[in-house]
């Protein structure tokens, strides 16, 4: 069993999702497993985080204790990972 | 007391309008849906549920629900997906509730989903996408959008969808398998002996003429056109309009031969009203004449579009028309197109307008 990490929600998802907090602790050893963690707490966020290639969205990114990552980037036992929104918009 | 409600879809959120029978006096609610860009509003008459069909840029496509008339909101895109490695879905787009109450969604890439648990979860609709003619669908200045869907009011098996740049597909086998629907459509951007193909036109706009649904009017890109018989011979109806462009058609509520359209002056004209005066057009004979209906709209300085969700009909009698404008303008007459007046104005580019009428 991987160890926790903590993950960093921006203020645009956690309005999606009423009662998200900031920051949450999850069990994952990877991004991907991450936001699979994410999704079973908030059912619906893995869809918002990634879209079907599967990757992550185009105009978010996630760092990994501050490097950029994609899916099957490691976390670390007791990492970081900081999602954030990307200049978009319209 | 009768509540009349109009459902707009903006790019930035969704916003409703209430009002009462006399469709006088409105009171503005929103944004919704965290402003994310809405392409299309609708509602369940018979419940009042609320659907929302957009995409945002960093979260991607979803359809969010109501079902307390826009106090409260949820979202879910969960099935809403093509299978990995396609080009993802970037937005929903269309929308429609078929008379089994099956929920349809068209989204950006072009494609059709069905929820059978109104909206919680989507399933698509293998038999459109695999259609031989798709790999010849481009997208059009919109995106290659599915934007509408036009379901039977009493045979759940047939439906018509709208493509960009595709043309009209119809199913008589809910879905299973499909086939075009454009003869007598013209593409006038094919080479001239080419202009009349089984597929690829551009339509913009179906409209199903009431009590008769095999009767269908489209706005398309190239002209306006009245088939009687489910979309297999078009015929134009475009004699008589101030030009052959536009995007929105609309079909009076009970009346089969009265359609209302908005010509644009043309596609490389600037796509605003002809002669910068505002109109939006009657027939009365299913497409023979046509009346411009210019009461209380602007008729100087006139250079918004109207998007192709953007104009629509209530169920009352007289029947209540309205359009918003890429402006942010919402114009409502509550007698047939005769009278009009401004009842909103500096709302985000307009994109789609329906309407919800709920008795007592």
């Amino acid at each position: 069993m991987a160890d926790p990490v903590t993950v960093l929600l921006p203020e645009a998802l956690r309005r999606l999702f009423p009662g998200a907090p900031r920051q949450a602790e999850v069990t994952a050893g990877t991004v991907a497993e991450a936001i699979a963690a994410l999704d079973r707490l908030w059912p619906g966020m893995a869809d918002r985080l990634c879209d079907s290639t599967p990757a992550i969205r185009r105009h978010l990114n996630i760092f990994v204790d501050g490097e950029r990552a994609r899916l099957d980037t490691p976390i670390p036992p007791r990492g970081e990972m900081l999602v954030m929104t990307w200049i978009s918009g319209g | 007391m009768t509540q009349v409600k109009l459902l707009l879809g903006t790019k930035k959120g969704a916003f409703i309008l209430d009002g009462d029978g006399d469709r006088r006096d409105w009171a503005l609610r929103g944004p919704f849906c965290e402003t994310w860009p809405i392409n299309h509003v609708i509602a369940d008459p018979a419940t009042g549920t609320i659907w929302a069909a957009g995409g945002n840029e960093w979260f991607g496509p979803a359809v969010w629900r109501s079902t307390d008339v826009g106090e409260s909101w949820t979202h879910s895109s969960t099935g809403l997906a093509y299978p990995a490695g396609e080009t993802p879905i970037k937005a929903a787009w269309s929308l429609a509730l078929g008379p089994d109450g099956t929920l349809w969604c068209g989204v950006e890439p072009a494609g059709l989903f069905r929820s059978d648990d109104r909206g919680e979860t989507w399933t698509q609709v293998t038999g459109l996408t695999s259609h031989p003619s798709r790999a010849d669908w481009q997208p059009g200045g919109g995106g290659m959008i599915l934007h509408g869907i036009l379901p039977h009011p009493a045979d759940a098996d047939r439906l018509w969808v709208a493509i960009s740049v595709a043309g009209v597909f119809a199913t008589e086998d809910g879905g299973a398998t499909w086939a075009p629907r454009n003869r007598g459509t013209r593409q006038d951007y094919a080479p001239e002996e080419q202009r009349y193909p089984e597929h690829g036109q551009c339509v913009h706009a179906l409209a199903m003429a009431a009590g008769m649904p095999d009767r269908l009017y489209q706005q398309n890109h190239c002209g306006m056109y009245r088939s009687e018989d489910g979309g297999r011979v078009w015929t134009s109806i475009e004699a008589g309009l101030p030009s052959s462009f536009g995007f929105p058609a609309v079909a009076h509520p009970r009346d089969p031969d009265t359609l209302y359209l908005l010509p644009l002056n043309g596609d490389q004209a600037g796509r605003y009203m002809p002669d910068a005066a505002a109109a939006v057009w009657r027939t009365r004979d299913a497409g023979a004449n046509w009346q411009a209906l210019r009461d209380g709209l602007p008729q100087q300085h006139a250079y918004f579009g109207v998007m192709r969700r953007a104009m629509a009909a209530d169920r009352l009698d007289p029947a209540g028309v309205y359009f918003g404008t890429s402006g942010g303008g919402l114009y409502a007459s509550a007698d047939e197109g005769e009278a009009w007046t401004c009842i909103a104005e500096h709302l985000p580019t307009i994109l789609s307008v329906e309407t919800l009428v709920r008795d007592g």
